[in-house]
């Protein structure tokens, strides 16, 4: 259960990336599990750096080094929306489908050729210690650290979303992109803010998967990506609070069936619930009807 | 289009490729093998464009449908031990054939929940069918589960490669060109109108995912005994995309563009690395001065895929805007 909701929690960041993405441009952005792997490897360079000023492992490195890899990735999606997405804003949302799948393939093949293809092993970040409670059930620090963690950013989040200026700049512009700019927003300059935040939650997301699987590999964003995107989906793709409840679902759900004798099938599971979801509810659990119009 | 005239054409491909495929032993073997990848990628970008141009629905399972066709059929011919050569190619023709239909009942299968979802949820939703028979490979041991299935028979050759190609080129033209495929296009142009003067969008979404899965049934099928060897890993998310690449590319609903763009994207790879192995250029004195692309020309593949797609994105063989346009 506790596995379940740490894995969840991880999803939910990566999937909120995607659902923002989704909400205010339509489109899918597949580059975005390649971001969360080098979100992980940001962490991974960025350790040796940190503990030359503060003592690793310690939960202020591991704060510094999550941030300072969180703004790699926030510049490293705000490029890729730069020049891979705005030049296509106009055109057919397939071509900026490929354009997303060329990026996310340039990611994965860059990061074979410069970090290797072998799996590295991801140093300790913070120390990690059992806490084991009475009925016997024990849980690892690590994984209350990806809780706390998640909690946090999603209030951060929703505190963006909600409470200022841009966010609510964010919410017209899902809303309704042409009454958006010309109330004067700056859809540009909210588009980039958009991907550099989704970007900056999976590079989170990166540290804390790396934190509690120390290794880290040019496409591990592959699978992670995919059930985020499932996720999102799932909770109703554009929802907020929808992209964290369908992971969470996700996240339990394939923590239980690991545990089971049907532990092979762990990484189809995602997609069962997903397809088994959208057979009785079409636009996802939280999400809303369109209701289309000739 | 003209259907006399096609069936002329397609009795001529057919032909040409058996001519082909009398010199086959002169051809060098790793040529060859890219001829045979060159044939498979056009039946599945040309059976896809069926789904994901002439119908508008967008499919990301199209490796799903393929490794089933390729896992039955390797399974049937594997049971195969005569040399009677006339016995083989009956055998691999059926063993194509069930693999096809087969991939057919998924694609039925997966077409029932298109009554209800559309775009991206549909997107995602094939594309978890996909990876759900990908894990379902991986935990069957009777086609040796992860560690891959080898395949004995490589009886895959020009001729089948090609003359299959054909005939699926000529099927989804024939298709959709005659008065009832006419609904598929209606389909993508405007579901509800389409339903409004009586044409049946379920059925005729139904049936192309049939229709697609089936000769993605059959590519898989050619690509087993092409390869020796399949894993389920082959048959990933990678493979989808590669194949939705292809149709992007050429233009959704533009078969030649997507004959073209396979032809294209196959060669792409394969081009760069034997460039990585001239040995000079002129005016340069260093030896190998391309070797660099080796290692790097997954890196340029897709940069050329986003810069293509910046420059040209309605696709790269589009050059009028009439989409179904052949009369």
């Amino acid at each position: 259960m506790i596995n379940g909701l740490a894995d969840g929690s991880i999803l939910a960041l990566i999937a909120l990336g995607y659902t923002m993405v989704y909400g205010i441009l339509r489109s899918i952005n597949f580059a975005h599990g390649d971001v969360f792997m080098i979100g992980a490897f940001a962490g991974l360079y960025l350790t040796p750096k940190v503990a030359a000023f503060l003592p690793t492992p310690s939960i202020w490195a591991g704060l510094v080094v999550m941030l300072a890899a969180m703004a790699i990735c926030a510049v490293l999606g705000i490029l890729i929306e730069r020049f891979a997405y705005r030049p296509l804003r106009r055109s057919p949302k397939l071509s900026v489908l490929i354009t997303a799948i060329g990026i996310s393939l340039f990611l994965e093949y860059a990061g074979q050729f410069v970090f290797g293809a072998a799996p590295r092993s991801f140093p300790v970040l913070i120390p990690s210690t059992h806490i084991t409670q009475i009925h016997g059930l024990s849980i690892d620090s690590n994984q209350i650290i990806v809780l706390v963690v998640t909690i946090v950013l999603l209030i951060v989040l929703r505190f963006i979303v909600l409470k200022t200026k841009i966010g609510m700049a964010m919410r017209a512009l899902s809303f309704n992109p042409e009454a958006a700019a010309l109330m004067g927003v700056n859809t540009d300059v909210v588009i980039s803010f958009t991907f550099g935040l989704g970007s900056a939650l999976a590079a989170a997301a990166g540290i804390l998967f790396a934190i509690n699987y120390p290794a880290v590999d040019p496409l591990m964003g592959v699978l992670p990506g995919l059930k985020a995107f499932c996720a999102a989906v799932l909770g109703g793709i554009g929802n907020l609070p929808g992209a964290a409840l369908g992971a969470l679902i996700i996240g339990i759900v394939e923590t239980f069936v690991a545990g089971s004798e049907f532990s092979t099938y762990r990484d189809a599971i995602a997609f069962a619930i997903l397809i088994l979801i959208l057979l009785i509810k079409p636009s996802g659990l939280l999400g809303k009807k369109d209701i289309e119009k000739v | 289009m003209n259907f006399n005239r096609a069936k002329t054409f397609l009795l001529a491909a057919v032909a040409l490729c058996f001519v082909i495929s009398l010199f086959e032993k002169n051809i060098n073997s790793y040529w060859l093998s890219v001829c045979y990848d060159i044939g498979i990628n056009i039946i599945l970008a040309v059976s896809l464009n069926l789904i994901n141009g002439y119908t508008g629905q967008f499919s990301l399972g199209h490796a799903g449908f393929m490794a089933v066709g390729a896992y039955t059929a390797a399974a049937i011919t594997n049971q195969f031990t005569g040399s009677n050569p006339a016995l083989a190619d009956a055998t691999f023709l059926g063993a194509l054939l069930a693999g096809g239909l087969l991939a057919a009942v998924a694609g039925l299968l997966v077409g029932i929940p298109t009554l209800r979802l559309r775009g991206d949820y549909l997107a995602i939703v094939t594309l978890g069918f996909g990876e759900i028979i990908r894990v379902i490979l991986q935990n069957m041991d009777a086609v040796g589960g992860p560690r891959g299935y080898s395949v004995m028979h490589n009886w895959t050759n020009f001729f089948w490669a090609f003359a299959i190609a054909a005939v699926t080129i000529y099927t989804i033209l024939a298709l959709v060109h005659s008065t009832y495929g006419r609904g598929f296009i209606a389909v993508q142009d405007d579901e509800i109108a389409a339903a409004a003067v009586g044409i049946n969008p379920t059925k005729y979404k139904v049936t192309a995912f049939v229709v697609g899965a089936f000769f993605a049934g059959i590519a898989g099928g050619l690509y087993a005994h092409a390869k020796y060897f399949i894993s389920p890993d082959g048959f990933g998310f990678m493979k989808s995309i590669e194949i939705v690449v292809m149709v992007i590319l050429g233009g959704m609903g533009n078969t030649p563009g997507v004959i073209l763009a396979a032809i294209l994207l196959t060669l792409l790879p394969e081009g760069l690395r034997s460039l990585a192995d001239v040995p000079s250029l002129p005016g340069i004195s260093t030896q190998y001065p391309l070797s660099w692309i080796g290692n790097t020309r997954m890196i340029i593949y897709s940069l050329l895929l986003v810069v293509i797609m910046l420059i040209r994105p309605q696709g790269l063989f589009v050059f009028k805007k009439d989409k179904a346009s052949c009369r």
